[in-house]
């Protein structure tokens, strides 16, 4: 029986995966689920959090017991709808269901008809994806999860959401990680993502993160000149390698202040960054001398 | 005692014996003996156990024990934990007291789990029995910390205050104030799901004089630094639940706290954490060879703490961890944990789409390469293989409870892509004492076939998203004999496969179906044919014919006289 493989509920992952054939499958497994995160989509103004929900996501749960969102087809077997469960799971493969706005069920459609071909699936679901991010479009307001799935005790779930998110913004030297999780945001851009600062060793990892992040965004070639991370970068360097781009690469200092990035020495930089925000060049202009001042009362 | 109980050697022998014979379920057996057993049996029985609030009502259970100092009474099914169960479904404690009020006097403990508790019924609780001394709420609804100020006031004689992650009102943490000051009886005292701030002062004052608190469970507002000073007073603790791990310690306290940890010689269950460094962990160093229960499933821990943690826990039984964890924590635990019987790693983030760590099937062979005594799995990824999951009950095949979760519903094998069928079938086959399984992943109809011809021993059984027709759940209600609880949520059974039960379901505790394929006529037709059973519908809100939630139980008490008008006896 041909079985629908890996059914991920967002429905695809970076390119790469999906050149992937089968028996490479559990090599690259981790590569999978970490782009899991660098496609997830949010909307939300740059900076603040994005309630729990999936955006222009299909949602292939079966059993759709969504709140506040009709549910097409499993409720209605129980009122007779002839067509039988097992059909809706595994014959025609329909594994989607259908949420609010059509653009998602087309998504579903299209991810579901080649089901049985991984590679295929990802193509166009990708493409569709797209779209929604460019176009601003707003997030259904339904929450795309399951009531009471995955089993979790309210008083869990209730306790746990709190302080999940308050260990994800520590960045304080004392945090018990292996990982330095920082939100970035874009100006203009519907999604925030997060970068764990600890995977990049320097500027210009961190650059090429975030370029994957947020692909018109470059900060440049961090040691085009040949010098040492260690010296850091002057502020004004980094402005005027920020080529093409009307954007500046900033962040949000355990002070609360809002930094250029590139100021000073990468260990510094992880240890004090709590947010990273690329900002409009025009809106960071104010802030290169209170950087470079700050530098230099530092040292 | 019953006059009518002929005096004979038997009976003389029994009533010697009884009073060493304390499982309920040992107890039942005796009573089923012949009548005189069953009447010295019910005399001599100080506790009672009652898994179905609506198997029985208070006064059969009245008349029939006549001497019980001890309740434990369940209430809401399982799924009610998970929102499936709409509110003021019933299961109130209320009818229950009055009735104890009158026949149990002296009712010395009571133990409540999903059960509805008002503030009002805690303080005719407090106010009615004299000698009343242990109160145990679990996963119940209802009451405030107005509640327990009036068990605090009135219950003098009271050792154990036990509230477990309760959906109640926490107004303030005054409650606490409300002991007397010659109250000296605390043996075990669990706070740690209340989230507002109790006074320091009093709390220690308290610990001070009850000098046999065996079990300290403090809320996550108790600094270390409050800590240290409260274990001073506590050196015979037994098990301890600690607030916040994260305060920056200067090295003199940190001495002071380890030192105050050291002196805890009894201590082998340790909770708690909430927030905690790598620095502050190590002060727990020198404890933990004692440990043999560690929860750490409130606090976030990555796998570097985890694994320096770990390396002290040589004794370790039981653990409850996070999934920030990881793998290589797992792998950790594998190594360093030889006597490892349960394992349980919860989702730190499981609707927080950002979060992309977690844990995998390799942190779960890890665990079985190293913990071959493992008999206990709850364990949620985002991913599993058929050939993981082999790997491990060939590992370990002494399981009794294999929870798995696979968080994304219908989640094939993700190397294979195929069904999660031959996972289960392999622990089945394998664990031959297993009592209770929870399925995940796509499973198709011959999970149900393994499970059927395979899980002789299971008693509990929890499904979702899962199956392919009726035939899948006719296989488990037809080939498991012990089988006592059946949870079920949106999978494709209908009615043919609830009837395919019948005589079943008197021997079962309960059936739970919700969102299935199910008709009020179809379960119409079941309570036609068992008078004996309950049945009770949730119709769907759309569509009256279609049975939306149904939740089947045999009784004693008929269809109960409390029932909600959105839930129908049929």
């Amino acid at each position: 029986m041909t079985t629908p493989l890996e059914h991920d509920y967002i429905g695809l992952s970076e390119t790469p995966t999906a050149e992937v054939s089968l028996e490479n499958m559990s090599e690259t497994n981790k590569n999978y689920v970490l782009n899991l995160k660098e496609t997830e989509l949010r909307l939300g103004l740059p900076g603040s959090v994005s309630p729990e929900r999936k955006p222009g996501n299909v949602v292939p749960f079966f059993g759709n017991v969504l709140e506040d969102v009709k549910v097409g087809s499993f409720k209605n077997f129980g009122s007779g709808a002839k067509r039988g469960f097992s059909d809706a799971i595994h014959g025609s493969g329909k594994w989607a269901f259908s949420t609010k706005s059509d653009a998602e069920v087309d998504l579903a459609k299209a991810s579901v008809e080649e089901a049985s071909v991984y590679g295929n699936t990802l193509k166009p679901v990708e493409e569709n994806k797209r779209s929604p991010q460019n176009e601003n479009a707003a997030a259904p307001a339904s929450k795309a999860q399951v009531v009471g799935w995955p089993p979790i005790k309210s008083f869990r779930k209730n306790t746990l959401a709190t302080s999940v998110s308050k260990n994800a913004d520590a960045v304080e030297g004392n945090s018990t990680s292996g990982c330095i999780y920082v939100k970035v945001s874009m100006d203009g851009a519907p999604y925030l993502r997060k970068v764990d600062l600890k995977t990049c060793g320097n500027y210009s990892e961190l650059s090429s993160a975030l370029e994957n992040m947020f692909s018109c965004f470059t900060i440049g070639q961090c040691t085009s000149k040949g010098l040492p991370e260690r010296e850091g970068l002057s502020a004004s360097r980094l402005m005027d390698l920020v080529h093409g781009s009307e954007y500046v690469l900033t962040y949000e200092d355990k002070d609360g202040d809002w930094m250029l990035v590139g100021d000073v020495p990468w260990n510094m930089f992880t240890d004090s960054c709590k947010r990273l925000r690329i900002m409009k060049g025009s809106e960071a202009i104010g802030l290169a001398p209170r950087a470079m001042e700050k530098c230099q009362s530092r040292n | 005692m019953d006059p009518s109980i002929k005096s004979t050697k038997e009976i003389e022998v029994l009533k010697q014996v009884l009073p060493l014979i304390t499982s309920h379920k040992d107890r039942n057996s005796v009573s089923q003996v012949c009548k005189d057993f069953y009447n010295v049996e019910r005399c001599s029985r100080t506790k009672v156990f009652i898994g179905n609030c609506y198997s029985v009502s208070p006064e059969m259970v009245a008349r029939r024990f006549p001497n019980i100092r001890s309740v434990t009474l369940k209430g809401k099914p399982r799924f009610s934990d998970f929102n499936l169960v709409p509110e003021n479904w019933g299961a109130d404690v209320q009818s229950w007291l009055q009735v104890f009020a009158e026949f149990y006097p002296l009712l010395e403990e009571l133990r409540l789990k999903r059960m509805t508790v008002s503030d009002a019924s805690l303080e005719f609780l407090a106010t009615s029995f004299l000698e009343f001394r242990a109160l145990s709420l679990a996963s119940c609804d209802g009451f405030s910390t107005d509640g327990l100020e009036a068990i605090a006031t009135h219950c003098k004689a009271l050792t154990e205050l036990d509230i477990q992650e309760n959906d109640m009102d926490d107004v303030s943490g005054d409650w606490l104030s409300y002991f007397p000051e010659d109250f000296v009886s605390l043996e075990v005292l669990n706070f740690s799901s209340l989230n507002s701030d109790v006074s320091f002062d009093v709390l220690e004052d308290l610990v001070c004089r009850c000098k046999s608190l065996r079990v300290l469970k403090v809320n996550k507002n108790i600094t270390l630094e409050q800590l240290e000073k409260l274990l001073i007073w506590t050196p015979q603790l037994m098990e301890l639940g600690t607030g916040s791990f994260y305060q920056e310690l200067v090295p003199h306290q940190f001495r002071m706290l380890e030192i105050a940890f050291e002196k805890c010689k009894n201590l082998s269950t340790l909770s708690g954490l909430w927030e905690a460094t790598s620095h502050n962990l190590a002060v727990l160093f020198p404890i933990c060879a004692r440990l043999t229960f560690l929860n750490l499933s409130y606090v976030n821990l990555q796998s570097a703490a985890l694994t320096e943690l770990i390396a002290h826990c040589s004794n370790l039984r039981r653990l409850w961890v996070l999934d920030t964890v990881e793998d290589k924590g797992l792998e950790a635990v594998g190594s360093c944990c030889p006597l490892l019987e349960e394992l349980r790693v919860f989702p730190a983030g499981p609707f927080d789409q950002d979060m992309n760590y977690g844990v995998t099937e390799s942190g779960l062979v890890a665990v079985s390469n190293g913990c071959r005594r493992l008999k206990y799995v709850l364990y949620f990824c985002m991913q599993m293989t058929n050939d993981a999951v082999s790997t491990v009950v060939q590992n370990c095949p002494d399981f009794t409870h294999f929870r798995l979760c696979i968080m994304k519903p219908c989640q094939p094998d993700y190397v294979t892509g195929e069904p999660m069928d031959e996972a289960f079938g392999a622990v089945v086959k394998s664990c031959t004492k297993l009592e209770r399984l929870s399925l995940s992943g796509l499973l198709t109809d011959l999970t149900f076939e393994y499970i059927g011809k395979y899980a002789k021993k299971l008693e509990i059984l929890s499904v979702a998203f899962a199956g392919s027709s009726d035939l899948g759940m006719q296989l488990v209600l037809e080939g498991c004999p012990m089988l006592r609880k059946l949870e079920i949520r949106d999978c494709p059974f209908g009615d043919a496969a609830l009837l395919s039960g019948l005589e079943k379901y008197e021997s079962m505790r309960s059936l739970w179906m919700s969102t299935c394929n199910l008709t009020v006529n179809g379960c119409k037709e079941l309570a036609k044919e068992m008078p004996q059973l309950n049945v009770e519908v949730i119709k769907d809100e759309e569509n009256d014919e279609v049975a939306d939630k149904v939740y089947v139980y045999r009784s004693l008490a008929g269809p109960r006289s409390d029932a909600p008008p959105f839930v129908v006896s049929l």
